[in-house]
């Protein structure tokens, strides 16, 4: 346990560290920490419920808390939704292309992955997105700064920028990213898809724009009955995603990497 | 009759024609004036409205300069739903066949594309874009249409352990 108050409050060090050299830290993370439940109490401010007409800011920054234990085997309804949310099911297989290689191929944005426990034999099943690194490595990389995180926390590619070299993908340690490799006929509305750019999970930036405070797959596992991803404010006490956190200890995936990520799990 | 009252008659009917003939070379030109780069298609929402979210001359110049600055807007801002937005070219500009299903905006003869061509100007924007308003997240139109705020099926969001009292869900 002392272990991972240390991983706590390292990036809490690091930051004012990192400021005092003139690097710019960007956002108020510092997730589970104590200090920012402080300082955050004081403007317990929620998502505006209606398009929004500032720019984001960094009062809030939107996270996940995913209760590994809740996430039933076999189940992909997370991964259904999402492809549905952001037209990720309208990927087409290029014509003689390998089934096997398109299938690695083909934009994800979540993905579903097993861990089994060699010695006991147990099983964990969690969702895998974008983990919205509040240090994102994904942009450090980027040599045009197409890679980029915005006020609100949610990491993104702004694809007018980006150039297709892929060094992002090599970057994030959670093999979260997908290139588009031929151009797309048919696209949404809101999810934009081109030929040579890089995309990853968004946390449905398009929703909270709109001021609605959920993602598509939160929502859908919450529909299945499953309640395994909770969506919300992580600066928030009173949000849902605080709330379900400050109920039962939580840890990043590869915490050793200290990226401080926006989404914690319970029970790996 | 005499040969003079005929020959008043001939002059008067020839200065008639010629005069006739200078209006319709006039009308054809102001005709041709206003052909050049009058591509909004008939069966568009935007063939119904008056002018476009600028003046019609300040769009044929600037629509790029414009679309380009809410991109950076929407993309770092997350601003959506100003009147500037692609998706509200989209919406308003794309053209209906005979089913009253949209027509690919970027398709031949459709509004964007007819104009690039005449221009000889590349149009990517739907390399990556939606040609069709499907999945719409939110843009000037659908912000009009829903003075409440909210697209329709979005519900308010419920914060536990707060009191929400119906009076304030409202507001938000
Ligand atoms: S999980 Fe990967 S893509 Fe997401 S912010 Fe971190 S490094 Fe970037
Ligand atoms: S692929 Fe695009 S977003 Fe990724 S590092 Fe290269 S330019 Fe940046």
């Amino acid at each position: 346990m002392s272990r991972e108050v240390d991983r706590e409050l390292n990036p809490q060090r690091r930051r004012f560290l990192g400021a005092a050299a003139g690097a710019v830290a960007g956002g108020a993370g510092g997730v589970g920490a104590a200090a920012i439940g402080a300082l955050t109490a004081a403007s317990p401010e929620r998502a505006d419920a209606a398009p929004r007409t500032e720019p984001v800011s960094d009062r809030h920054r939107w996270g996940m808390f995913v209760d590994t234990a809740k996430c039933a085997d076999g189940c992909t309804a997370c991964v259904d939704a999402c492809d549905q949310e952001n037209g990720l099911n309208l990927q087409a297989k290029p014509l003689g292309d390998d089934k096997a290689k398109w299938q690695n191929q083909r934009a994800v944005w979540i993905r579903k992955v097993k861990l089994q426990d060699k010695t006991s034999g147990h099983v964990t099943n969690l969702p895998l997105m974008c983990q919205h690194c509040e240090h994102p490595p994904c942009v450090d990389v980027c040599p045009t700064g197409a890679s980029f995180k915005r006020a609100d926390g949610i990491v993104m590619v702004d694809r007018h920028t980006c150039i297709g070299c892929r060094y992002c993908m090599m970057a994030c340690p959670y093999k979260a990213r997908s290139f588009i490799h031929e151009e797309v006929d048919q696209k949404l509305t809101r999810a934009p898809r081109g030929m040579g750019c890089v995309e990853s999970c968004n946390l449905c930036a398009h929703r909270l724009d709109n001021g609605q405070t959920s993602t598509a797959c939160a929502d859908a596992c919450a529909a299945e009955g499953h309640h395994a991803i909770v969506f919300g404010d992580l600066k928030d006490p009173n949000s849902p995603v605080r709330q379900a956190m400050a109920k039962q200890p939580s840890r990043q995936i590869r915490e050793d990497l200290e990226l401080n990520t926006g989404v914690r799990y319970a029970g790996v | 009759m005499t040969q003079h009252h005929l020959n008043a008659k001939h002059q008067i009917a020839s200065a008639v024609a010629v005069l006739l003939g200078l209006v319709a070379l006039g009308l054809a030109a102001a005709a041709q004036a206003t052909g050049v780069g009058d591509f909004v298609v008939g069966s568009s929402k935007a063939a119904q409205l008056e002018n476009c979210v600028e003046p019609t001359e300040y769009m044929r110049r600037n629509h790029m300069e414009v679309i380009r600055h809410q991109r950076d807007t929407t993309v770092y801002g997350g601003i959506r739903s100003t009147k500037h937005s692609l998706a509200g070219c989209v919406e308003c500009h794309v053209g209906y066949d005979a089913d009253h299903k949209p027509v690919d905006i970027d398709g031949k003869g459709q509004f964007c594309a007819q104009c690039h061509s005449y221009a000889a100007i590349t149009l990517n924007c739907f390399d990556c874009h939606a040609t069709i308003p499907e999945g719409e997240a939110w843009n000037q139109v659908t912000a009009a249409a829903h003075p409440g705020g909210l697209l329709p099926g979005v519900e308010q969001q419920k914060v536990p352990a707060e009191p929400a009292p119906a009076a304030e869900s409202e507001t938000q």
